[in-house]
């Protein structure tokens, strides 16, 4: 099964519950598919500080955990400036007033086996193997601030249960991708994309749909396109949900199998896998309430 | 009639097994409210006496499944199986419908007042169905038996597979499935359409707005000149 949210909020005077809501709605997802699970929260000033580059860091690599003011320390001798750090559970949001691309490179320089969650200006991501309960209390989930964020928790079909397999797949700058379903051809188009020379870091579905959106978008396709192209090119079930920082879009497979229902207000637009991982959203009984129709791009923009 | 006053639950502070569990009582009788449903899946399933349940808010999946007997009332919209497999009795949706509505179920009478998405009415086998606005693709797949009318449109595929199902659509029909056609609507037609409609509320409607659809019949057997084609 898999249940996937996301959450978009139009009035500033919630950006202080974005965490709190974000977990309600992701623990309600729980009962379809605990064994990880994983989130991505834009605009939250502490674990990516505005004006700078971001890093999110699952995994260092290196079989130990580092102190993060050793992990800052080494970064900043690779990029040649100061590099501010965060330690949220086992991993590590890293910020320098660079570009997330050029924080990218060092961490990559000093922890080549790291294990990167995401990148970019304003984005957070954390995930992690567990029930969505225990990782969100973990991470002091309820406590972020912002003005978005998208969470998946993962019932695993088609590959290992790991870090690397967690959702999301933020694989390009402030993006990230959720997924409930599978893709058919993965493979296939995971081999092309690689012969294309993108690297991956997992044998996962979704994450061929992450990298191929990303290589389109840096292109300069537009989400819309993108995902029209996604739909084209990809064979099995989906709902998925694409964030950037500034906007989050959802498309479902032709066969729209894989459930979706899109709630909106004046003051947020949500999507969830289920009815009931909105139910606990303030104002949500006067929202307007659908399901997204199959093979429609339905976006929102900031 | 005796006047009685329906028992409340409410599913913030009730849990779920224990309101099916007492809609389940031998030999129960009257009315009952479940508030705050918030979503929950399997609510008021398997109920089996004629009841009159309201479930005031949005339901989750298989909501009033393998109703036998009971009136079902939804004020809100319903998740994927509203109804599914039921037997007799009536479930009325005042909301919008998931994929799946009436799925497989065998007799009663469900209404969606607003729309029901994919595949409403997949393998019916006697329920009648009535939608007050659109379905989604592939509804009335392999339908074998009862009626479904669609005051709206209806998505691709309406009908694909169907066996002796009758199907009524007021809108417009984006495909046909396979071996799913339009019939002439002669006077019986007429007037099992303006009783269906009459039952649901909505006997305003004109029946000769409506085109009847169901079975070619040419699936009926194998045909060994498609031999090829396995």
């Amino acid at each position: 099964m898999c249940g996937i949210i996301g959450l978009h909020l139009r009035t500033p005077e919630l950006y202080p519950r974005l965490g709190e809501l974000l977990t309600g709605m992701l623990c309600e997802m729980g009962d379809r598919g605990s064994d990880s699970a994983g989130v991505a929260v834009y605009g939250d000033p502490t674990w990516s500080p505005p004006g700078q580059g971001c890093v999110s860091v699952v995994d260092l690599g290196t079989g130990e955990t580092a102190d993060v003011a050793q992990v800052t320390s080494s970064v900043a001798t690779a990029l040649g400036r100061s590099v501010d750090g965060v330690a949220v559970q086992d991993g590590y949001l890293l910020s320098a007033g660079a570009a997330s691309e050029d924080l990218l490179i060092a961490v990559r320089s000093v922890y080549p086996q790291a294990l990167v969650a995401g990148f970019g200006s304003d984005i957070a991501v954390l995930k992690g193997v567990g029930h969505p309960r225990m990782l969100t209390d973990g991470w002091g989930l309820e406590k972020a601030q912002g003005w978005q964020g998208v969470g998946h928790t993962r019932m695993a079909t088609e590959s290992a249960v790991t870090p690397a397999g967690c959702h999301p797949y933020a694989v390009g700058p402030s993006q990230c991708m959720v997924h409930n379903g599978s893709f058919a051809n993965h493979a296939t188009i995971r081999r092309e994309l690689r012969s294309a020379g993108i690297p991956f870091d997992s044998e996962n579905d979704t994450e061929v749909g992450a990298r191929f959106i990303a290589a389109l978008l840096s292109e300069g396709r537009d989400v819309e396109g993108a995902l029209k192209e996604l739909c084209g090119t990809f064979d099995g079930f989906y709902t998925l949900l694409v964030s950037n920082r500034d906007s989050f879009a959802v498309v479902r497979d032709a066969i729209a199998c894989k459930p979706a229902v899109i709630a909106e207000t004046d003051d947020w637009v949500a999507m969830g896998s289920e009815y009931r991982a909105l139910a606990g959203l303030p104002g949500v009984e006067k929202a307007r309430i659908w399901e997204p129709e199959p093979e429609v791009v339905y976006a929102w923009s900031r | 009639m005796e006047q009685m006053t329906p028992v409340a639950f409410d599913l913030r502070t009730t849990p779920l097994r224990d309101v099916n569990a007492a809609l389940h009582a031998p030999d129960l009788a009257g009315e009952f409210v479940i508030e705050h449903p918030a979503g929950a899946h399997n609510v008021a399933v398997g109920l089996d006496a004629p009841v009159t349940v309201t479930i005031d808010g949005h339901v989750g999946y298989y909501a009033a499944g393998m109703n036998q007997h009971a009136e079902v009332i939804i004020n809100g919209n319903a998740g994927t199986g509203v109804a599914e497999n039921m037997m007799s009795g009536s479930v009325w949706v005042k909301g919008n419908a998931s994929q799946s509505a009436g799925a497989t179920a065998h007799g009663g009478l469900l209404v969606i007042d607003g729309n029901a998405a994919a595949r409403c009415g997949i393998s019916m086998k006697g329920v009648d169905i009535v939608v007050g606005g659109d379905v989604g693709h592939m509804s009335a797949f392999m339908a074998q038996a009862g009626r479904l009318v669609i005051r709206g449109d209806a998505g691709e595929a309406l009908g694909d597979s169907i066996y002796e199902a009758r199907l009524y659509v007021r809108g417009d029909v984006a495909s046909l499935g396979s071996d799913c056609v339009a019939k002439p609507m002669d006077a019986e037609h007429h007037r099992e359409l303006e009783q269906l409609l009459k039952a649901a509320g909505f006997e305003d409607d004109d029946t000769s707005a409506y085109t009847r659809y169901g079975s070619a019949r040419s699936l009926y057997h194998f045909h060994v000149d498609n031999a090829s084609a396995y």
